[in-house]
């Protein structure tokens, strides 16, 4: 075997010479080490096969029927506000992220650009353009989640134009963005009390937190985008293999450049529900280690780090199940120490059991 | 060929697996004709130039700095300055050596600033025992985590950047769970201290510790049969494990030694400021990666050097102290604030740079 890779490639390599290395792992002289290698698994096929499929929905429902059974108060208007008022932050970062990771790549400035976000409304709508409240208070909604969606467009100028890992890239704003939404406001925490910009966290409709149903849309509108649109499969054409996508014609560049400002433009609508909730805004506190939620939501709810694949659906039910099982440990008295233990437990279960046959 | 190369250049290229040859002929003969197929040609003059100017590069950065400031301040040069920086440094140095080791295989370790702030708690509650258990325990329970982290990855084939990411979350949960949520005071008549706080001929003991981590790294990289096999499967792993390398193996020691220096810096940590912290660390993980990446280890895996990522952090560590010397002459005076900023700016400054280099060496 050894010998016939070295007979039918290049027999004597010389320095200088370019050969090229096998860049996919399989082995197509010997298709055993593949199943050697990468097939190993300990459980049995048609429990894999149901556990990719249905595994994260499967989980949310048996959280959801223990809490029925051992929770009190559980099935309240109270309980639900609560839960969804919590993660709502959480799944609208967490759509753009499973974009992003969709394409085979990663965001780790979320956090910093919903800090980013969050520092730039209260500047306008405290100091309005033409002391006109209103023009202040519709600019304040729109501005920082434009800013920020700027930032996630630097991002993918970084990672399309200057080919720097999406890691890297999104690195470099982890640092500095959060930086500059404490360099604007000198650190300081914003105090504000304007009932207009408070709606998009406080409000409510139908007795439904105007958030929860923010994020439901959402959560809908980024569904059917990668369902039915072109987009969307552009976006898991270029995640599964952008070497073929962009010989099919697929517009890499620009759809690199689209999920990177979407998930900028998702993390500062994020950013604005923080500071209404909270009605005040601190550059050190908003979004601090969204990036991590945000990815383990994607991660359990099956959508696979390596790209190509996406579940946004998937991605809502992930966050869902990490904000249920916190509630649900905090409900029985469990401690948030414990709590991080057992969430780590959740996602590497998740993972594995969804983990794709041919990873 | 083998020894003229590592000698020449700290930094290995994917080339590294031909070098490999001597060993590996002895044990399974014929696969030394497929190594070569496989392993990308030696380095030209003219990529081996340029992988030389990255290096030097950040090398250099770090001159014209210290230059700059030695220069521009009084008492930026001084020993109590020195001391200081790099004391305070040390805690990253140690993660970022390990941290090295785990990119070279390609693979990432975002668990270190939890096992961190865990490590400091469990050595400030052992301290009692006596400086050495100290000094061991936190150490072994970090190589512990790195022991999960490496099993998962392996045999689990999980990803491991989900995987240390879930060790993140545990090792921080666990960290408050034994701290009770609270800072944890060591012992301070026992000697414990004096790791993170005595010096020896005036140097700091962390600084020492440090030091002497990165010297055995280096000699581990570059001169032992485990440093090849790491670089060997970062290069590629599939042809690593059908040259008969074990892989899982080799996994799982580069996450032991990343957790068990991470243990080490918890130890210094928990001494040089005399508790155990179990809210400290949040982010050094990504801070040591950025240190990695300036100098010069890609993140793809395969290459990597072990001086580089020293440089790396003794740059992103010193431009922080040129910020505090710029306020202190009031000229400008900028908020500590910009010290993310002008960092974040930095790192894109040198992986432009890097980028650059690679195309062209490419190209």
């Amino acid at each position: 075997m050894a010998k016939n890779i070295s007979q039918n490639q290049v027999a004597d390599p010389q320095p200088g010479d370019k050969i090229p290395i096998p860049t996919t792992p399989t082995n197509l002289v010997n298709p055993a080490a593949n199943v050697l290698s990468t097939n190993r698994s300990l459980l049995p096929p048609w429990v894999r096969s149901i556990g990719q499929t249905y595994g994260a929905a499967i989980a949310l429902l048996l959280i959801l029927v223990y809490n029925v059974f051992f929770t009190p108060y559980f099935v309240t208007m109270q309980t639900f506000n609560i839960n969804l008022t919590q993660v709502s932050t959480i799944v609208i970062v967490a759509i753009g992220m499973t974009l992003v990771i969709a394409t085979g790549g990663i965001d780790l400035s979320v956090g910093a650009l919903m800090a980013l976000g969050g520092a730039a409304a209260p500047i306008i709508f405290l100091n309005p353009p033409f002391g006109n409240q209103t023009l202040g208070n519709i600019l304040a909604f729109i501005v920082p989640v434009l800013i920020a969606g700027a930032f996630g467009l630097f991002n993918g100028g970084l990672i399309t134009f200057f080919k720097i890992q999406p890691f890297i890239a999104t690195l470099i704003l982890f640092i500095a963005g959060r930086g500059i939404a404490q360099v604007v406001t000198n650190g300081k925490l914003q105090t504000f009390n304007n009932d207009t910009f408070e709606f998009i966290g406080l409000g409510q409709l139908f007795g439904v937190r105007f958030q929860i149903i923010l994020m439901v849309v959402i959560v809908l509108v980024a569904a059917w985008i990668m369902r039915v649109s072109t987009f969307g499969r552009y976006v898991l054409a270029v995640g599964g293999n952008e070497q073929a996508a962009r010989l099919a014609g697929v517009p890499v560049t620009r759809v690199k450049l689209i999920v990177y400002a979407v998930s900028g433009l998702l993390s500062g609508v994020a950013g604005l529900i923080v500071i209404a909730i909270n009605t005040s805004s601190d550059a050190n506190q908003v979004g601090l280690g969204m990036e991590l939620d945000a990815i383990a939501a994607v991660a359990v709810g099956g959508t696979p780090l390596t790209g190509g694949r996406a579940t946004i659906i998937g991605t809502l039910i992930g966050a869902l199940i990490m904000q249920l099982i916190r509630f649900t440990l905090l409900a029985h008295g469990v401690p948030d120490s414990i709590a991080l233990v057992i969430k780590a437990a959740i996602i590497l279960i998740a993972v594995y059991v969804q983990r794709s046959r041919r990873s | 060929m083998s020894n003229g190369h590592a000698g020449a250049s700290i930094l290995y290229r994917k080339s590294v697996m031909s070098i490999e040859h001597s060993n590996f002929t002895e044990n399974t003969g014929q696969l030394n004709d497929a190594t070569q197929s496989e392993a990308l040609p030696t380095p030209t003059k003219r990529a081996r130039a340029v992988s030389l100017l990255q290096r030097q590069g950040a090398f250099l950065a770090l001159v014209i700095l210290l230059v700059f400031g030695g220069l521009r301040y009084d008492n930026f040069l001084s020993t109590g300055n020195i001391a200081d920086v790099l004391s305070y440094n040390s805690m990253f140095g140690l993660i970022a050596l390990g941290m090295t080791f785990v990119i070279i295989t390609g693979g990432i370790d975002l668990s270190v600033g939890s096992v961190v702030a865990f490590t400091s708690v469990v050595a400030a509650q052992v301290s009692p025992s006596g400086p050495l258990v100290a000094l061991v325990v936190p150490m072994l329970v970090g190589a512990l985590v790195g022991l999960v982290n490496g099993f998962v990855i392996a045999k689990f084939q999980i990803l491991p950047f989900i995987t240390t990411l879930a060790t993140l979350l545990a090792a921080r949960g666990l960290a408050l769970s034994f701290a009770n949520n609270t800072a944890v005071s060591v012992a301070q008549d026992n000697g414990f201290t004096t790791i993170g706080q005595g010096d020896f001929f005036g140097i700091p003991i962390p600084v020492l510790i440090a030091g002497a981590a990165f010297i055995i790294g280096a000699v581990v990289l570059l001169f032992t049969r485990f440093g090849r096999h790491v670089l060997a499967i970062g290069g590629n792993e599939e042809a690593a494990r059908l040259m008969g390398l074990p892989v899982d193996r080799i996994k799982i020691a580069v996450y032991v030694i990343s957790g068990a220096l991470a243990g080490l810096a918890g130890v210094v940590l928990a001494s040089k400021y005399g508790a155990g912290q179990p809210t400290a660390g949040a982010g050094w993980e990504l801070s040591a990666i950025a240190s990695v990446v300036v100098g010069g280890t890609l993140l793809m895996g395969g290459l990597g050097s072990v001086g580089g990522t020293l440089v790396g952090v003794l740059l992103l560590g010193w431009i922080i102290k040129v910020l505090d010397f710029e306020n202190g002459k009031g000229v400008v005076s900028l908020s500590a604030y910009w010290q993310s900023v002008i960092r974040g700016s930095f790192l894109l400054i040198v992986v432009l740079i890097q980028n650059r280099l690679m195309r062209r060496r490419q190209g």
